[in-house]
C-alpha cells in the first residue's frame, strides 16, 4: 500500500493515512475492549481442545473419530481441531493478546514509576465533597493536631504544605496494588517465554525397560521408542546417563486396584559416565518421586508383563525369548503380544524365511482358568499364555517396520505365516509342533515403561507462576486510597487555642471498601484521641465532630 | 472399625443434606410468607427499613425481636439450620478421612462433598459481613443441594484407598484449594444470575421485592470473586507443580487442565470487564455466569464423560 504521491513524511505526522491507521490500529489493539475480546476468543478457541481428542495427547483416539465421523473429522481436521494447541489461528489469538497487554502495561508501569516519585495529589479546597469526609473543632494547638494527623499517616506517602495560616496534608498509600498488578501481566509474559523455551528446547522419551536389570542409557533418540523432541533439538547433544532397573513391585488391594508401584533403580549421571565407573547410584523411584539428574528427570511412567518361552528346535537348539506384552486391560492387565524368533542355524536366505516362528496372544497374569484364558486379577499369581503359534516369514526382513506387539497380519492373509498350533499354557507347560520343535512358557517377568523428560523453560515458568500470584494477590487485595487534612487554627477570645480539621478521603478503586479504614481514621483525629488528656479511646463519639455522610 | 467410621460419615452427609432442605424450605417460606404479608410491608416501609439497619450493624434490639415478622423468623431459622447443615458435613468430611486413612478428597463423591461445604461456608461468612443477603438463601442452597444429592447417589464411592498416582502431598494442596475455590465460585455465579434476573425484570414481583438490590447482588459477586480468582490460580499452579512430579510436565493440555485454564481465562475477562466502561453490569455479569458454568462443566464433565489423566471420578 505504498503511494507514490505521498511525500516521505515522519511518522508524527497527524495526516499520513497510514500513520492513523497504524496508530488507531495500536490503540484499539491495545484497549480493554479489545483484550476482553482476544480474551474470550482464547477461551472459546482452547475448548475444542478439551472437546475433541487431540493428537499431542492421544492418537488412537484421533483415528477413532476419524473413523467415526468420515465426513466431518476431514474438515475439522483442516482448520487444526485436533491440534488446537498448535494451530496457527490458536497462536494468533494469544500472541496478539500479549502484544495487546504489553502495549497496555509498559506505558502504566512507566506512569506507575513516575507516580512512584511524585508528591501525593494537592489538597482539595472543598473536601466535604468526597466520597469520605469529617469535620470537627479540636481543643487543641494546631501543632499538636499536626502532630497527631502525622503519627496517624504513618506508612503513607505523604507531604506537608502551608495554606496561609492552615497546614494541609495530601496522604496516599496503597501502590502496591498498581505494582502488584503490573507484575502479574508481565509475569504472563514471563510464561509464556519460558513455555516457549520448553517447546522448543526441551524433549520427552518414553522407553520400555526389562525390570530384572535391564539397562538403558540417554546416548540418542534410537534409544527410545518414542521421542518427541522440541523444536530446535535434533537429539545429538543428550546429556548420557544410564539407569537400570532392578525390580519392579506393584502391590494391589482385594478389589484389583492398584496401592503402589516401586522400581529399584541404580543410576549413572553423566559424569559417572564419563568417568568410566561400573558403581551404580541406587533410587527408590516411584510415581510421585521422579529421578531428578540436572536437567533431566526420569519417571516411572508404566508397567507389564514379559512371557518368557523357550524354543527347542528339532535340532536341539534352544533360544528364549522375553519380549514385553502390552496391556489390554488396565484392570486386570490382560495383555497381549507377539515373541518372534529366527530358526538358529539356517544360513539360507529362503529356509530362514520359510521358518520364522511367532508366538502370539494373551497373557493372564492371574488366569481365570477354562479353556478361554481371561485375566480376573492385575498380580501375576496365577499367570497362564493362550498362544498361536505361527510359523512361516514373519517379514522381518522386509525392511519395513513393525510392531513389536503383533505380527504383519499381511503375511497372515498372504498364507506366507500359518498357524501351526494353538494352546493354554501355564508356567512350565510346552506345546510340541508337528515338525517336533517344542515351546516352552517358562513364566512372566515385568517391564517398566521409563519417561525422560527435559525442560529447559520450567524453572522460569515456576518463577514467574510464583510472580505473577503474589502480583495478582497485591492487585486484588490491596486498596488505593488518599487521604487529605486541613488544619486551620480557629481564633477565640478565651485564650483556649483551638483547631478546625478538616479531612477527607478517596478510594482510587472501585468496591475498594475504604469506608472501615476512613471510619477509623475519623475516629481517631476527629475525637478525643488527639487530646493529650484523653482516656480511653472507645469513649463514643461525644466529641464535636461532625460526623456527615456515612459511607457503605 | 473403617467400616463402622465410613457408615457414620455416609449418615452425617445424609443427615446434612436433609437439614439444607429444610432451611431451603424456610427460605422458600420467606418468600412465600413474604407475599401474602406484601400489602401489609408497604405500609410499613419505614419498619423493614428500620429492620434492615439494625442487620447491618448486626445488633437487632432483643425487645424488638417478637416483634419480628415471621418470615424473618423463618429466614433466620434457615440460616440457623444451615449452620447445623455445615456442622454436620464437617464431621462427615472427617470421618471420611479417617475412614479411608487418607485425605478424603479421592474421587467424585468427596469433591462434591467438599465443593457444597466450601460453598456453604462462603455462604455464611458473607450472611455474616452483610446480613441484609439472607433472602437469597433459597438460590444458594438449591444448586447445592442438587450437587449434593447427585453426589450421595449416582456418584457415590465406598470410602478407599487411592491409586498411586493420588499418593501424594499435593493431592491435600491441589484438590483442597481446587475444592475451596469451586465452592467459593458458586455464591458470585449465583449472585451474578440472580443480578442479571434483578435488572433484566425477570424476577416475580414476590421475589423481587425481597431480592438485594442489583447494586448489592454486583458487589457480592465481585467480592467473593476476587478471593476465589487468586485461590483458583493458586491451586492451578499447584496442580502443575504437582503434575511435574506425577505425569513429567507441568502442563500437556489435558482435557481437565485445557477446561481449568479456560475457567481462568473467564473469570480473568470478568475482572477486566468490571473494570471496562460499557461492560461493567451486565455484560460482566454474565461473564460471571459463564465462569461458574465452566468451573461445573469441568467438575462433571470432564470427570465422567472425557477420558483423560484427571479420570478420577472412582465412577464406573
Amino acid at each position: 500500500m505504498v503511494t507514490t504521491e505521498a511525500p516521505p513524511s515522519p511518522p508524527q505526522t497527524p495526516g499520513n493515512p497510514t500513520w492513523t491507521v497504524l496508530r488507531n490500529g495500536w490503540r484499539a489493539l491495545t484497549s480493554m475492549r479489545i483484550a476482553l475480546v482476544l480474551l474470550f476468543l482464547l477461551a472459546l478457541g482452547a475448548l475444542p481442545g478439551a472437546l475433541l481428542p487431540q493428537r499431542s495427547l492421544n492418537q488412537t483416539l484421533v483415528d477413532r473419530y476419524f473413523t467415526d465421523h468420515p465426513t466431518l473429522a476431514p474438515l475439522l481436521d483442516r482448520v487444526g481441531l485436533f491440534d488446537v494447541f498448535a494451530a496457527p489461528w490458536f497462536a494468533a489469538v494469544y500472541l496478539l493478546l500479549m502484544i495487546s497487554l504489553v502495549g497496555c502495561v509498559l506505558p502504566r508501569t512507566l506512569e506507575h514509576a513516575k507516580a512512584l516519585r511524585a508528591a501525593p495529589v494537592a489538597v482539595p479546597r472543598n473536601l466535604a465533597r468526597l466520597p469520605h469526609h469529617g469535620e470537627a473543632v479540636l481543643d487543641v494547638a494546631p501543632e499538636v493536631a499536626a502532630d497527631a494527623v502525622r503519627a496517624r499517616l504513618r506508612g503513607w506517602r505523604r507531604t506537608e504544605s502551608a495554606e496561609g495560616e492552615a497546614r494541609a496534608f495530601s496522604a496516599e498509600k496503597g501502590y502496591l496494588r498498581e505494582a502488584g498488578n503490573l507484575v502479574f501481566h508481565l509475569s504472563l509474559i514471563g510464561l509464556l517465554l519460558g513455555f516457549a523455551a520448553g517447546k522448543l528446547f526441551g524433549y520427552e522419551g518414553q522407553v520400555i525397560v526389562q525390570a530384572d536389570g535391564g539397562q538403558f542409557c540417554n546416548t540418542g533418540i534410537l534409544g527410545y521408542d518414542s521421542f518427541r523432541a522440541g523444536l530446535r533439538v535434533d537429539g545429538t547433544s543428550l546429556e548420557p546417563f544410564c539407569v537400570r532397573v532392578d525390580d519392579f513391585t506393584a502391590t494391589y488391594l482385594p478389589d484389583g486396584q492398584a496401592s503402589a508401584y516401586a522400581a529399584s533403580i541404580g543410576y549413572q549421571t553423566p559424569a559417572d559416565v564419563a568417568a568410566g565407573t561400573s558403581a551404580w547410584r541406587p533410587f527408590p523411584l516411584a510415581v510421585n518421586n521422579p529421578l531428578r539428574l540436572g536437567g533431566e528427570r526420569v519417571y516411572l511412567q508404566g508397567h507389564g508383563y514379559t512371557p518368557r518361552f523357550t524354543v527347542t528346535f528339532p535340532d536341539g537348539q534352544q533360544r528364549t525369548g522375553a519380549v514385553q506384552w502390552t496391556p489390554v486391560d488396565g484392570a486386570t492387565l490382560l495383555s497381549q503380544g507377539a515373541t518372534k524368533f529366527q530358526r538358529p542355524g539356517v544360513t539360507d536366505d529362503a529356509q530362514r524365511k520359510a521358518n520364522g516362528l511367532a508366538i502370539t496372544g494373551l497373557l493372564a497374569p492371574t488366569t481365570s482358568g477354562g479353556d478361554v484364558v481371561t485375566s480376573v486379577f492385575p498380580a501375576a499369581n496365577d499367570p497362564e499364555v493362550a498362544i498361536d503359534v505361527l510359523r512361516g516369514d514373519l517379514g522381518l526382513d522386509d525392511g519395513r517396520g513393525q510392531s513389536i506387539f503383533s505380527v504383519d497380519q499381511s503375511k497372515i492373509d498372504s498364507g506366507a505365516l500359518v498357524r501351526v498350533a494353538r494352546a493354554n499354557l501355564a508356567p512350565g507347560q510346552s506345546v510340541r509342533l508337528d515338525d517336533g520343535t517344542v515351546v516352552r512358557f517358562d513364566g512372566v517377568g515385568q517391564w517398566v515403561n521409563l519417561q525422560v523428560s527435559h525442560d529447559p523453560g520450567e524453572f522460569a515458568v515456576l518463577v514467574f507462576a510464583v510472580a505473577l500470584l503474589l502480583g495478582l494477590g497485591c492487585s486484588l487485595s490491596v486498596r488505593r486510597r488518599r487521604f487529605w487534612a486541613r488544619l486551620t487554627p480557629l481564633s477565640s477570645d478565651d485564650g483556649v487555642r483551638r483547631t478546625v480539621i478538616e479531612i477527607g478521603g478517596l478510594a482510587r478503586t472501585d468496591r475498594a471498601g475504604y469506608g472501615e479504614e476512613f471510619d477509623r481514621l475519623r475516629a481517631e483525629l476527629l475525637s478525643e484521641a488527639v487530646r493529650p488528656d484523653a482516656p480511653s479511646p472507645n469513649a463514643p463519639a461525644a466529641s464535636p465532630g461532625v460526623e456527615l455522610g456515612k459511607d457503605v | 472399625m473403617l467400616a463402622q467410621l465410613a457408615l457414620y460419615s455416609d449418615r452425617c452427609f445424609m443427615a446434612a443434606v436433609g437439614v439444607y432442605v429444610l432451611a431451603m424450605v424456610l427460605h422458600g417460606w420467606e418468600f412465600a410468607r413474604e407475599r401474602t404479608a406484601a400489602p401489609a410491608l408497604v405500609g410499613a416501609g419505614s419498619a423493614e427499613a428500620l429492620t434492615r439497619a439494625s442487620d447491618v450493624d448486626g445488633s437487632a434490639d432483643p425487645a424488638r425481636g417478637a416483634a419480628r415478622p415471621r418470615a424473618e423468623r423463618m429466614g433466620r431459622m434457615g440460616v440457623s439450620l444451615v449452620i447445623l447443615g455445615v456442622a454436620l458435613q464437617f464431621v462427615s468430611i472427617v470421618l471420611r478421612g479417617f475412614a479411608a486413612q487418607r485425605w478424603p478428597l479421592g474421587n467424585m463423591y468427596e469433591f462434591i462433598s467438599a465443593i457444597t461445604f466450601a460453598a456453604m461456608i462462603t455462604w455464611l461468612v458473607v450472611l455474616r459481613r452483610s446480613p441484609s443477603l439472607r433472602p437469597i438463601g433459597a438460590f444458594v442452597l438449591f444448586p447445592v443441594v442438587i450437587l449434593q444429592f447427585l453426589g450421595g447417589t449416582v456418584l457415590y464411592t465406598q470410602a478407599a484407598p487411592v491409586m498411586p498416582a493420588l499418593q501424594s502431598y499435593w493431592l491435600v494442596i491441589h484438590v483442597t484449594t481446587v475444592s475451596i475455590a469451586s465452592g467459593l465460585f458458586f455464591v458470585p455465579g449465583i449472585a451474578s444470575a440472580l443480578f442479571l434476573l434483578r435488572t433484566a425484570d425477570r424476577l416475580p414481583a414476590a421475589l423481587a421485592a425481597k431480592v438485594p438490590s442489583a447494586d448489592e447482588l454486583d458487589r457480592l459477586a465481585y467480592r467473593v470473586t476476587i478471593v476465589a480468582f487468586p485461590l483458583y490460580t493458586f491451586a492451578v499452579i499447584a496442580g502443575a507443580i504437582w503434575a511435574e512430579a506425577a505425569w513429567g510436565r507441568f502442563w500437556g493440555w489435558d482435557p481437565k487442565e485445557t477446561v481449568a485454564f479456560i475457567a481462568w481465562v473467564i473469570y480473568a475477562a470478568y475482572l477486566h470487564a468490571r473494570a471496562t466502561a460499557g461492560w461493567r453490569n451486565g455484560p460482566a455479569a454474565w461473564v460471571n455466569v459463564v465462569g461458574l458454568a465452566a468451573v461445573v462443566f469441568n467438575l462433571f464433565f470432564i470427570n465422567l464423560v472425557v477420558a483423560g489423566l484427571h479420570s478420577y471420578a472412582g465412577v464406573n
